[in-house]
């Protein structure tokens, strides 16, 4: 038998959890040096295990499966292909960058931190364990379960209005897993009626469900996934949720929890209702470059800079899910790189925004202005990661992007064009904020910002590189990924569409 | 190895100095993480580092060419690989470098007129305490430069394309603690994007087309690809040129772009990267041979633009903004010539890189009577310079008697061949860019008589002085270049039309008239233009405050209403739109999922109500959740 990978990436952050929540009181520091350890071990870990995977080469890898209620074929099943594994190698890489940033978020609203690094560890549990589940009652469960960890993190720490935030979190994604309940019990219903009751994902794909049922069951996850990614007209409770969030948790929540939507989206609902899905792909096109373009202007239109960067989100969520529907190999791939480029790009936006707010003491972009001047560094990392997630060639977005909108418009001429005005609006948002915040006269509220320190930079630093390295080398990762998608590609078995022209013989090198 | 054939000619590998052309690029990418990121002790040599680089890659360049020199003309496209960027599904796309006749001319002048005004700035930003940052971006700026005329593949190309728009946009906000060049920079990057817009959708429509964006694949199979969806791909690549290049209608950024420090005016806003345009739309010959209509826009946007510019640099008094709508209009030119085809595309590149010495000199020029003025720009408190600053006086001179095209200045050979042409094949185009002509002499000469010219109407703290020399070689230099480039293209070796044959295509279209009649009536219009301006501007002392002037004159001050037709038309009513989102998104969108606002609000504040603590509301939403449950799973099982 081979190392439990998948078992022990999700054991050992939930064992660190527990670690941290018995650390004793008044030995804070220590908790939050022990779980920034684990934090640091995980990711050495996801490290590990993804270089061993790109290293094997095979499309599923890492494959362990326990029976956990037998008679109702529910199972500890975990495995890994191209799309989770590069998930779960962003919520590894970002969980100690996260941790870093929140250093002192809990002490900041006169908070025990304790509990706050304990709940994010927990969380990260939950999500690799999300990303690598194999079973749909084992990845539903985990989908529901992690609201619990991230409403305590809103509720507890967040700003004036947090409690309204939490509850309207809560809500909205108690509401989408409900129904998305109902789907999962309606697909085992589907299982037992054609042969064995199970949860097993591989053998709930293999099922033939009648179209009109699919529609339904497809909808119900849909649903479930569509607020948590935020898709127009389901995204409300995100801005007010990013925007009482400590900074680094609201990254945490848009970078990496809210990748758990979209993946649902491309490694379950699309493989699970094929049918469906190529049925409801051009109404969901529709809203996702409604998404797009409605998040984009209301980016623009922001006064508050984490209600921005939560707009700015909505409107990538929207060419994440535009390149998934796209149901093409460009389209699909650059969706799943999208979801690690987005994560990198808005922990960076998030993180840096949250520096700011530590110096000023508010989110408010009218508080800002001239701030280049005394503090450069932060003015350059800003304006980097805003570049990065304006879709700057050269920076890692920006691959993603452009394969999500080749892949849409080969296939949706009109959908690919509007999708495409996103990218103009994009410059607005971003370059607005830097302008608003950073240049022009010093001023007296920015007098004595003091630059980047230490701490700080390392937190960006990795950022950095990664979407540096990821903008000028994206094929290894583009390659597994692009190995992922193709089984869900055959599933829905559409075919990328064949250029008009063929190339001519022999030209190509 | 033979893979294909670009243009007329095949595309080949070759080995020893070709391996190492991806050093043009690697060189100022070095400079400028060194410079960037390296520790501000840099500083003090920052001089000696800012410089090397594009120096480094100067002697590349050379290099290549001579190397190129050495093989027959239709051997001497050569492909450099370098790593393979990604590959999905069918689409691939590698990094690699298209060494051939038209991207070595576009690298001498990057690296060899981008060394100049590098030297220069070391006089120029002496005094500026962010020098060091201001060589890392102008390094930045001339890797991707470099990069956006080498790569052989569109979206390699767009990497560059929008490596240099960064550049600027970081360039024109340098001095970003003064507001006007903040809003200024982020103008330039916001226009480019409405052009990048259609770069994006030509790329994008390319793989639909072709399945591939390689220069090796589009441009043998173009023939093949229908009319109309090569229309659409010329048009597409013509809105990203305008952006680029500052051609109507997406010229508005331009002007402001003049916040910029003077050096990055001379490289970025003059000599190189607003000709980025002109070489897309050379480069993607194969596209417009088959799309007529495209290559009428080009000419109609070309002309236009050589025309607006022109009428918009009578009008300014700011020295900079002046040459800023010459440069508009030089470009127009350009654009004009390419639309031409075969016949215009040599002329355009010819006439591109005239521009780019003599305009680089003009500007440089002006930089250096500013340096001398305490960054005084406004031509009215100018007058009278040519006696305090000899050698600015001198090369200026130089690159004025070139850019109006008297014989024997570059200007001369470059802007005649483009009438000519222009005439040749379309008598409107033609007429258009000879009236530009004699505008041209008209606000050149105004420039020249207004500063070096009259009666002194400096400001009462004015001294000023010649350059140091450090700023003066790199004029005399280019004041050379402005006398003799001309000729040299065109005359040496066989001159820059053949050079550029196998590229370009050749088709020559014969004028009705005698070619040397045409010459003295481009020169006769010319000079109606010198003698207007000198009546105006030489004979009578001028006024320090502009006059109220014609309603001609107030246009052109407001760049004939350019940015008030975009405050009109996208401004005000996308701030409206995104006013009103932001009210429905707060009030409507929420209300329409969940009952209605209130009903989030009254229920969390019931909740608020019951609970003691967090524990408790979570537990009751759970349960909540639970009966739920219960209901679904008795509704599935009920059958």
């Amino acid at each position: 038998m081979t190392f439990p990978w998948l078992t022990t990436l999700i054991v050992v952050p939930a064992l660190g959890a527990v670690l941290t929540a018995l650390v004793p009181r008044g030995l804070e520091v220590t908790a939050k040096k022990l779980a920034l350890f684990i934090a640091l071990v995980t990711a050495v870990l996801t490290v590990i295990a993804t270089v061993a995977f790109v290293r094997n080469g095979e499309p599923v890898q890492f494959v362990e499966q326990y029976a956990w209620v037998e008679s109702f074929g529910v199972y500890w099943a975990l495995g890994a292909d191209g799309i989770s594994i590069s998930l779960i190698a962003l919520t590894g890489v970002i969980t100690p960058i996260v941790l870093t940033a929140m250093w002192r978020e809990a002490e900041a609203e006169r908070r025990n931190p304790k509990p706050f690094f304990a709940l994010v560890l927990l969380l990260e549990s939950m999500l690799i364990g999300a990303f690598a589940a194999k079973d749909v009652l084992l990845f539903y469960i985990l989908f529901e379960a992690m609201l619990v960890p991230m409403y305590f993190l809103i509720g507890l720490y967040g700003g004036p209005q947090r409690r309204y935030a939490a509850v309207k979190f809560l809500l909205y994604n108690l509401l989408g897993g409900l129904i998305m309940l109902a789907a999962v019990i309606g697909l085992y219903v589907q299982a037992a009626t054609q042969g064995r009751g199970t949860f097993l994902l591989a053998d709930l794909v293999a099922l033939d469900i009648p179209q009109s049922t699919q529609w339904w069951l497809f909808l119900g996850f849909m649903f479930a996934f569509a607020i948590k990614a935020p898709l127009w007209p389901f995204h409300t409770w995100l801005p007010d949720a990013a925007a009482e969030a400590t900074p680094a948790n609201a990254a945490y929540l848009s970078g990496v929890m809210d990748k758990v939507g979209t993946f649902g989206m491309i490694a379950l609902a699309l493989p699970l209702f094929p049918a469906a899905a190529r049925d409801f792909a051009p109404a969901i096109v529709v809203l996702a470059v409604i998404s797009i373009l409605y998040g984009a202007l209301l980016a623009i239109g922001q006064t508050d800079m984490k209600r921005l960067i939560a707009y700015t989100s909505i409107s990538h969520f929207g060419l994440i899910v535009l390149g998934i529907f796209a149901l093409n190999s460009q389209g699909a791939a650059g969706a799943t790189l999208y979801m690690v480029n987005h994560g990198l790009a808005t922990v960076a936006l998030f993180v840096i925004i949250g520096f700011m707010i530590v110096r000023r003491g508010s989110r408010f972009v009218a508080d800002y202005g001239g701030a280049a001047q005394p503090a450069p560094v932060l003015a350059g990392s800003l304006l980097f990661a805003g570049l990065a997630a304006l879709g700057l060639p050269g920076l890692a977005p920006f691959v993603s992007e452009f394969l999500v909108l080749v892949g849409t418009y080969s296939r949706y001429r009109l959908a690919g064009v509007l999708a495409t005005v996103g990218i103009i609006l994009a410059a607005l948002y971003i370059l607005l904020l830097y302008q608003r915040t950073m240049t022009g006269p010093a001023r007296e509220s920015t007098a004595g910002f003091p630059d980047l320190r230490r701490r700080e930079r390392l937190i960006v630093a990795p950022l950095v590189a990664l979407l540096l390295a990821l903008g000028f080398f994206p094929k290894p990762l583009l390659d597994v990924i692009g190995e992922g998608v193709q089984p869900v590609l055959a599933e829905v078995d559409v075919g990328d569409p064949e250029p008009l022209v063929p190339a001519a013989e022999g030209t190509v090198p | 190895m033979t893979l294909g054939e670009i243009g007329e000619q095949t595309v080949s590998t070759a080995g020893g100095v070709f391996s190492a052309a991806w050093l043009l690029i690697v060189f100022p990418l070095i400079g400028a993480a060194a410079l960037l990121l390296g520790s501000r002790r840099l500083d003090r040599a920052y001089g000696v580092l800012g410089c090397m680089a594009p120096l480094a890659s100067f002697v590349v360049a050379a290099a290549l060419f001579v190397a190129m020199l050495g093989r027959e003309p239709e051997q001497r496209a050569i492909s450099v690989p370098l790593y393979d960027l990604f590959a999905v599904g069918d689409y691939q796309v590698g990094v690699g470098l298209l060494v051939d006749q038209l991207s070595i001319a576009f690298s001498l002048l990057i690296t060899g007129v981008g060394s100049l005004i590098h030297v220069y700035s070391i006089g120029y930003m002496a005094h500026d305490e962010n020098r060091q940052r201001f060589f890392g971006y102008l390094n930045l700026f001339v890797a991707a430069m470099l990069l956006l005329v080498l790569a052989d593949d569109y979206l390699v190309l767009y990497v560059g394309w929008e490596g240099v728009g960064l550049a600027s946009y970081l360039l024109i906000g340098f001095w970003q603690h003064k507001d006007s060049a903040a809003v200024a920079a982020k103008k330039a990057f916001v226009v480019n994007r409405v052009g990048d817009f259609g770069m994006s959708l030509a790329v994008m429509s390319m793989v639909v087309v072709f399945g591939t964006t390689a220069f090796a694949g589009v441009f043998p199979a173009a023939a093949d690809a229908s009319e109309g969806w090569l229309i659409a791909i010329g048009l597409l690549l013509l809105l990203g040129a305008c952006g680029k290049s500052a051609q109507f209608p997406l010229q508005s950024w331009l002007l402001d772009a003049m916040e910029g420090p003077t050096p990055v005016s001379a490289l970025i806003h003059a000599a190189t990267m607003v000709t980025a345009g002109v070489y897309l739309v050379v480069r993607s010959a194969a596209i417009y041979a088959g799309a007529e209509p495209a290559q009428t826009a080009v000419v109609v946007v070309g002309t236009i633009t050589a025309l607006m510019g022109a009428i918009i640099g009578c009008a300014k008094d700011d020295i900079k903004k002046a040459l800023a709508g010459s440069t508009m209009s030089q470009i127009g030119y350009m654009m004009l010539a390419a639309g031409l085809g075969p016949a215009g595309y040599a002329f355009a590149i010819f006439h591109l890189l005239t521009h780019g010495f003599f305009k680089a000199e003009l500007f440089l020029g002006a930089g250096s009577v500013m340096h001398g003025m305490n960054d005084e720009v406004d031509m009215r408190r100018y007058g009278g310079l040519r006696t305090v600053m000899r050698t600015t006086y001198v090369t200026f001179a130089a690159g004025y008697l070139a850019i109006i095209g008297i014989p024997p200045f570059a200007g001369f050979f470059s802007k005649d061949s483009i009438i000519e042409a222009a005439f040749a094949n379309n008598f409107v185009a033609g007429l258009g860019a000879l009236v530009g002509a004699g505008i041209t002499g008209f606000y050149m000469t105004r420039v020249m008589l207004m500063t070096f010219f009259g009666e002194r109407r400096w400001a009462p703290d004015a001294h000023p002085h010649e350059s140091p020399s450090v700023m003066t070689v790199p004029l005399w230099i280019l004041a050379g270049l402005s006398l003799v480039g001309g000729a040299a293209l065109l005359y040496v070796g066989g001159g820059i039309v053949q050079w550029l044959e196998p590229v370009t295509g050749e088709e020559h279209v014969e004028l009705g008239i005698p070619v040397w009649a045409m010459t003295l009536v481009i020169l006769a219009v010319v000079l109606v233009g010198v003698a207007v301006a000198w009546q105006i501007f030489g004979r009578q002392p001028l006024p320090v405050t502009a006059p109220a002037g014609s309603p001609v004159t107030v246009a052109a001050r407001r760049d004939l209403y350019g940015d008030a037709v975009n405050e009109a038309v996208f401004m005000r009513p996308g701030q409206y739109l995104t006013r009103s989102l932001v009210y429905v998104d707060n009030r409507g969108v929420d209300g329409a999922v969940v009952g209605t606002a209130s009903a989030v609000g009254q229920f969390s504040s019931r909740l608020r109500r019951w609970q003691t603590g967090f524990v408790r509301s979570y537990a009751l939403s759970m349960l909540a959740g639970a009966a739920v449950v219960v209901i679904a799973m008795l509704l599935v099982r009920l059958p």
